[in-house]
């Protein structure tokens, strides 16, 4: 159960209420101040490990990272002024310092891939100030069709390890080593269809660089035409998953599970997240088909309907009982609900059933 | 499900019965993760060890086929231990007496006989799912595709209303739909016994009010299964059929039967995405619109109405509603003169009661669970917390059937089909996305590794297996998922048709096909 707002604390000059437990993060969010994040995922335990969310509290010498520190009564705090701005931007400058904010950062890479470089723009972070050695080490040898693992961007903020554990429950993914030599990598450093990774793709989709990213929407990133996004449901099973159907110029190029999502709350699986080109595949449908001398030939709309048509009244005039339907569980509502009516509109019968009996 | 995903967060104890859900649904089984993460107890029962039986505090490995028995034994133990609600039974239930009667005979040793299952073991499940204080049921198609189908989901309920396990946050009876709108099909009344929101045909007053509503004398009695259907093909007396999206030929059971009665058709119109077995028989074939290209409305698993957009225009293909409107108005059948799915839907909506309460609009942002009965109602993410539809909850008895054929000299393996999670049902679309023949590019016969000894099988290599109704070539993979004496395939690959040897029996009540049970013989290709 949640507890009540029954607590009182200041942020910004302004007093607000909070609820025991709550972070300094939470209760600031909720009263619309917006504090830089890399290493933050709603979903996930807090983890401190950006320390861009650092705010002042009155009576603290240093200031704390508003993540991962509870709220108190009574706590004034302040989320914005130079002194803070100065230090988010030095920490944007070392994050720069192996991450080029003049580097393009293709959006189909992930839901969250736009989170550095936005802050870089925010702060100003034009070029790189310090200039060192780089860490992490991408893995082009994973050869698996849906997840790039270009470690290069990676900044080891563990909202991928964390999302693999937390979220999916899988924990496929891991961390080698330590400081400077962090590596995000798998069990025995192998490729992920050697480890337990069922390709959910949630990590790609958490990863707040790019890092990893989703090797089949990043076919289409040369494509000019702007990225549309479409709100929609799963089309596979039946737990209801929403997402976002990416477009570029009527064409779908991707999934983005909606964090939103009241069935899923952003978990997808490997078919929601990449089963999607069928589609477009060239075996599609595009024209009806009628019988002709003992084959199906390609016919107009027009002939097609009327064929079938015809059949079917031909059936009616013979017996009320004549025809049946079957309607799918694949196809929205209204497909079921024409396709019973069809029958019982026509024949007065109940001569339907649909394909849950297998 | 009678209670919604969230509460999937919450149990003290899950009991899963006949269902791989992380390959099934995944989604789902992410929350049932941090329910077991939180310090849920998670109790399996499935005759294959799959990856939720490794992730069990209590797997259950029965015997294909015995899911009555163990449940029976499980509430024979609840009733002996002294683990029944009393509280809960008088108040909302009836025909207890008689039902711990007819348990008496369910004795852990007698189950354990049964179902392969240690006594020791179905005495501890039944412990615990008796004694917490919330604990929940799910299952899936392994409870359903049996010869005793409905027994197994009456045994089920028998279990969850005498430990009072329904109509709490985090208990339930669960079955988690297999497709993506399975529910909302029923909900519109694409089905023989009921009009749209579950209105039985039978009662009078909804066979008036459909009358009216579709301008016709509406039958008084009901229509027949798909599976009756086929064979009044055969008999002559159906001479037209219309199928919606459904790849019958290759998905159902008993495929020569099948192929056998479209054949007979004078007149067959498929509306599908692709040429398929089922296509190939047709008269008339439609292309229909696929998701993303279409409008409409998704019901899922826990009765939730949620709105699919259209993302992309279909290159030349039309919604079924359009197509379907068509053919009737082509016939001069009045009432089919909508200009989209939302005209469909609200009308769909003004004749369902569990839908009274929404329209199109209303949907947006799909938080409303139905049944929602008027305007202003907020919905009912959980059922039966105050009552049952039906009043009380009534104990069945419920007795072990044997599968439709047991495994024989000719025939010594059982084979239990389903899915997996590379891939959806006959692969129609998951076979046509790039990257999925990555993970799963073949289908493979899952063998126990003491089987594939014994059988003079080799890891990799092709088995034979045959039933009475047919046989199909395929690779072996020795895995210990398999128990000895058990087999797995999936119905996924055309070049694999394994429901050319399912249907040795059909529940009598729905008239759903054994597919989870089927004796075969297995030996080197």
């Amino acid at each position: 159960m949640n507890k009540p707002l029954d607590q009182r604390m200041t942020i910004d000059g302004q007093e607000v209420i909070f609820a025991e437990g709550e972070t300094i993060y939470a209760v600031a969010q909720r009263n619309a101040r917006s504090i830089p994040t890399l290493c933050y995922d709603d979903r996930l335990e807090a983890f401190g490990a950006c320390r861009l969310c650092v705010v002042e509290v009155e009576g603290y010498r240093n200031p704390v990272a508003s993540c991962t520190t509870p709220a108190s009564a009574g706590m004034v705090v302040t989320t914005k002024n130079a002194t803070l701005d100065k230090h988010r931007k030095t920490l944007l400058e070392l994050v720069a310092s192996e991450n080029p904010p003049d580097a393009d950062v293709s959006p189909l890479r992930g839901k969250a891939s736009q989170e550095m470089t936005e802050l870089f723009t925010e702060y100003g972070v034009t070029g790189a100030r310090f200039e060192g050695k780089k860490s992490g080490t991408s893995r082009p040898d994973d050869d698996n069709p849906f997840i790039l693992r270009d470690y290069d961007r990676c900044i080891s903020c563990y909202r991928c390890v964390r999302v693999c554990a937390e979220q999916e429950g899988d924990f496929a993914i891991s961390v080698m080593n330590r400081g400077f030599s962090t590596q995000i990598t798998t069990e025995f450093s192998g490729l992920l269809k050697d480890s337990d990774c069922t390709f959910c793709g949630q990590c790609v989709q958490t990863c707040p660089t790019g890092a990893l990213a989703d090797k089949k929407a990043l076919r289409f990133a040369e494509d000019p035409a702007p990225v549309k996004k479409t709100r929609s449901v799963c089309g596979y099973c039946g737990v209801g998953c929403s997402v976002d159907i990416m477009t570029k110029g009527g064409r779908i190029v991707g999934i983005q599970p909606a964090f939103d999502g009241p069935a899923n709350e952003g978990a997808l699986c490997v078919k929601g997240q990449f089963a999607f080109d069928f589609v477009h595949h060239t075996d599609r449908l595009t024209t009806p088909h009628v019988r002709k001398e003992g084959k199906l030939v390609p016919a107009s709309w027009e002939e097609a309907l009327d064929v079938a048509a015809e059949g079917f009244l031909k059936a009616k005039n013979h017996d009320r009982y004549a025809t049946y339907a079957i309607a799918s569980g694949r196809a929205p509502s209204e497909s079921s609900y024409l396709t019973q009516k069809f029958i019982r509109a026509n024949n007065g019968t109940h001569y339907v059933d649909n394909c849950s009996r297998g | 499900m009678s209670n919604p995903l969230a509460d999937m967060e919450l149990p003290e104890v899950i009991f899963c019965i006949g269902t791989n859900m992380t390959e099934c649904h995944p989604v789902a089984a992410t929350r049932l993760k941090k329910a077991i993460a939180r310090g849920a107890k998670l109790i399996v029962a499935d005759p294959r060890r799959i990856r939720l039986a490794e992730m069990a505090d209590l797997y259950l490995p029965l015997q294909v086929g015995t899911d009555t028995a163990l449940l029976s034994g499980m509430a024979h133990v609840i009733a002996r231990d002294g683990l029944v609600d009393w509280d809960f039974i008088e108040r909302r239930t009836e025909n207890i007496e008689a039902y711990l009667e007819h348990l008496e005979q369910f004795t852990p040793k007698k189950v354990a006989a049964i179902t392969g299952v240690p006594a020791d073991d179905i005495v501890e499940a039944a412990r615990w799912y008796g004694s917490a204080g919330a604990a929940a049921i799910f299952y899936t198609l392994g409870i359903t595709e049996h010869i005793c189908g409905v027994q197994n989901v009456q045994s089920l309920s028998n279990l969850a209303l005498l430990a009072g396990q329904v109509g709490r946050p985090g208990t339930g009876i669960n079955p988690m739909r297999g497709q993506n709108n399975v529910q909302g099909t029923g909900d519109s009344g694409a089905l023989p016994n009921n009009y749209c929101g579950f209105q039985s045909v039978l009662e009078e007053g909804h066979r008036r009010k459909f009358s009216e509503a579709y301008g016709i004398e509406m039958d008084a009695e009901k229509g027949v299964t798909k599976v009756t259907a086929l064979h009044k093909i055969l008999d002559g007396e159906i001479k037209a059929m219309l199928i919606v999206g459904e790849n019958t030929v290759a998905s159902d059971a008993d495929r020569e039967h099948c192929e056998k009665a479209l054949n007979a058709l004078d007149h067959l119109v498929v509306l599908d995405l692709f040429m398929n077995e089922t296509t190939a028989l047709a008269d008339v074939v439609f292309p229909a619109s696929s998701w993303g290209e279409t409008d409409g409305v998704f019901v899922n698993t826990e009765r939730r109405l949620q709105r699919v957009r259209q993302a992309v225009a279909p290159k030349g293909a039309k919604p079924d509603w359009w197509i379907i409107s068509q053919i009737a108005q082509r016939m001069g059948t009045a009432g089919f003169e909508y200009e989209s799915a939302k005209d469909v839907f609200n009308e769909l909506c003004s004749l369902s009661p569990i839908y009274a309460g929404i329209d199109w609009d209303m949907i947006e942002t799909g938080q409303y669970h139905w049944p929602v009965p008027f305007k202003g109602h907020p919905g009912t993410p959980r059922l039966h917390e105050e009552r049952f539809p039906s009043g009380r909850g009534k104990f069945v008895l419920t007795d072990y059937v044997a599968p439709g054929e047991v495994v024989s000299k000719k025939f010594p393996v059982w084979l239990t089909t389903g899915r997996r999670l590379m891939h959806y049902h006959t692969a129609t679309m998951t076979g046509r996305s790039s990257g999925i023949e990555y993970l799963q590019k073949e289908e493979e016969l899952e063998v126990n590794p003491a089987d594939v000894e014994a059988w003079g099988l080799t890891d990799g290599g092709k088995a034979r297996v045959e039933s009475p109704r047919g046989h199909v070539d395929v690779r072996v993979k020795a895995t210990h998922r398999s128990p000895t004496g058990t087999v797995f395939c999936s119905f996924s690959f055309s070049e694999v048709p394994i429901n050319d040897l399912t249907g040795s029996g059909y529940d009598p009540v729905t008239e759903t096909a054994e597919f989870k049970v089927c004796p075969v013989r297995v030996t080197p290709a």
